[in-house]
């Protein structure tokens, strides 16, 4: 399998006119409304939109966490009907367990992936190197021995990342992982991520209330509307790859950012 | 240890113990109160020294079922406290029982107890057990209920089964929870091991207590008084240690 491969390789993830609501019956709160769209494999999608529109909703969807209520998903051409076995994900909070060390944590998802868990018993210096070098790639090297909160927010959040890709899942789904960070850090750890999915061609589904970042790292960023979230624009962003963060300077990305930000709507 | 916890930890604490037997020495000579209102305490030390055999005696008595009644309320607190943190139908099909168990006073518990089981060791544990469990069962089921929803789904999203979440994250998450009601059972054991010896035992420091008192012996009562407090210390300096030693990570911020 070559990435020039004339053949079109069929989507990871289909959804088609797919609803979902909370709750059942007369008080069911729609949350997502007949959206369609396709991930590729080692696509790196971003959700944008108001708060409250469904973007979280939406991944909840998608990793099989809550049910549709119409429409179908499929991943892997397989349809959607409980949890997805070995999905990376992340969040805002950095969600590490403050009883275990950096590394212990990151190598939580092989003590619950097979078949890792089955393993993890009899190899773990073997995986502990293998999630110290994950550390080590973002920038973690020497702290990985310390707990998180020894850590500051941007190394939580990294360690966050790592750990949500150590059992190297297909999908990777983050759910506004730098938003609680400085301008600073994100930046930084914006690359970090562009980095990961250049060198891993993990799929990537990014959820984000920043529309420079959904530029910034997306091949195509998707706008939804307010709740009961649709989408409203599909944009392919054609800007080359790899992208230096300078290119956020350029004219073609700031006109990408005022498009999108025209759809959002909102006071000004 | 520097100066200053030197100063805060064994100085401060001793100051105000020494100073509290002080001033009451001093009030009982000064407003001469009898005897048998209240014994001043040079007498009640004499008492101890005196009648040492006895108390030392029945203080193991009471040690000893308390440390059962704690023991078993501890494996028991905690199995109850994971089943009802388990699923929400198992904590609304419990909860209302368990408040309403606990309501009872224990003091009135204990004749039924030793209906069954005769005068002795028995109600004593059983009374220390029923007394200290249900801290321990509520703090644990807290500690387990409140699991962060995001961290669950993390942990679902890769296919973990609710065991798998229990064992990972939610009993390790509960810890500091179960370590703190411990320090509060342990006090409650002690509670319901004396009050059930007062009510009717043939040994323990309840028992010494009672009968010095229908003796009019009140400096052996104070003795007692003053032997329950000492261990009442003891034992719960004894699961702060232990609270401390297994979740530091839960007091990160104190002795960083």
């Amino acid at each position: 399998m070559t990435p020039a491969s004339p053949q079109p390789m069929p989507p990871l993830v289909v959804l088609n006119g797919v609803s979902m609501s909370y709750g059942r019956g007369a008080a069911a709160v729609p949350a997502i409304e007949d959206v369609s769209l396709d991930i590729k494999r080692g696509e790196f999608i971003a959700v944008v939109g108001p708060s409250g529109c469904g973007k979280s909703s939406l991944m909840k969807l998608i990793s099989g966490l809550h049910p549709t209520s119409a429409g179908q998903l499929t991943v892997d051409n397989q349809p959607v009907d409980k949890p997805l076995k070995s999905v990376g994900m992340a969040f805002q909070n950095s969600n590490l367990l403050p009883w275990r060390s950096c590394v212990d944590n990151v190598l939580l998802p092989l003590e619950i992936v097979p078949p890792y868990r089955q393993r993890i018993g009899r190899h773990r210096a073997e995986y502990k190197k293998k999630a110290e070098e994950l550390l080590q790639s973002v920038g973690l090297t020497g702290f990985t021995e310390k707990f998180p909160w020894q850590l500051s927010g941007g190394m939580q959040q990294r360690a966050s990342i790592c750990r949500a890709l150590i059992h190297e899942p297909e999908i990777l789904m983050l759910d506004e992982p730098f938003g609680a960070l400085d301008a600073f850090t994100r930046e930084e750890l914006w690359c970090a991520l562009r980095d990961i999915h250049a060198a891993r061609g993990v799929t990537v589904m990014l959820v984000t209330h920043d529309l420079r970042e959904a530029v910034f790292l997306a091949d195509t960023v998707y706008v939804m509307s307010n709740r009961p979230g649709r989408i409203l624009k599909k944009c392919e962003v054609t800007l080359p790859r790899p992208r230096a963060l300078e290119v956020t300077y350029t004219p073609t990305f700031q006109n990408i950012v005022h498009e999108l930000r025209s759809l959002i709507g909102g006071q000004h | 240890m520097t100066r200053e916890d030197f100063l805060v930890r064994v100085v401060s604490p001793s100051a105000f113990t020494v100073g509290l037997f002080l001033i009451w020495e001093l009030a009982c000579e000064l407003f001469s109160i009898p005897l048998t209102i209240l014994p001043s305490p040079s007498v009640i030390f004499g008492a101890l020294w005196q009648y040492r055999e006895p108390i030392t005696e029945n203080s193991w008595v009471t040690l000893w079922t308390t440390l059962a009644g704690f023991a078993l309320a501890t494996v028991g607190g905690l199995l109850l406290g994971i089943a009802v943190g388990w699923h929400r139908a198992i904590y609304a099909g419990i909860y209302p029982l368990l408040v309403g168990f606990n309501s009872i006073p224990k003091v009135a518990v204990v004749p039924v107890l030793i209906l069954w089981f005769g005068l002795g060791e028995v109600p004593a544990i059983i009374t220390a057990f029923l007394i200290s469990f249900f801290p321990i069962v509520v703090n644990v089921a807290t500690g387990l209920a409140t699991t962060e929803p995001e961290l669950e789904d993390v942990m679902r999203a890769l296919g973990a089964s609710k065991l798998d979440i229990m064992k990972k994250v939610g009993i390790p998450r509960s810890l500091p929870y179960f370590f703190g009601s411990l320090k509060i059972a342990i006090t409650l054991a002690f509670v319901g091991a004396v009050v059930s010896e007062t009510v009717g035992a043939n040994k323990g420091l309840g028992k010494l207590m009672l009968d010095a008192q229908a003796n009019f012996q009140v400096p052996i009562v104070f003795a007692g008084l003053l032997v329950l407090a000492f261990l009442g210390i003891v034992l719960y300096a004894f699961t702060a240690i232990i609270e401390k030693r297994f979740t530091g990570w839960a007091f990160r911020g104190q002795n960083r």
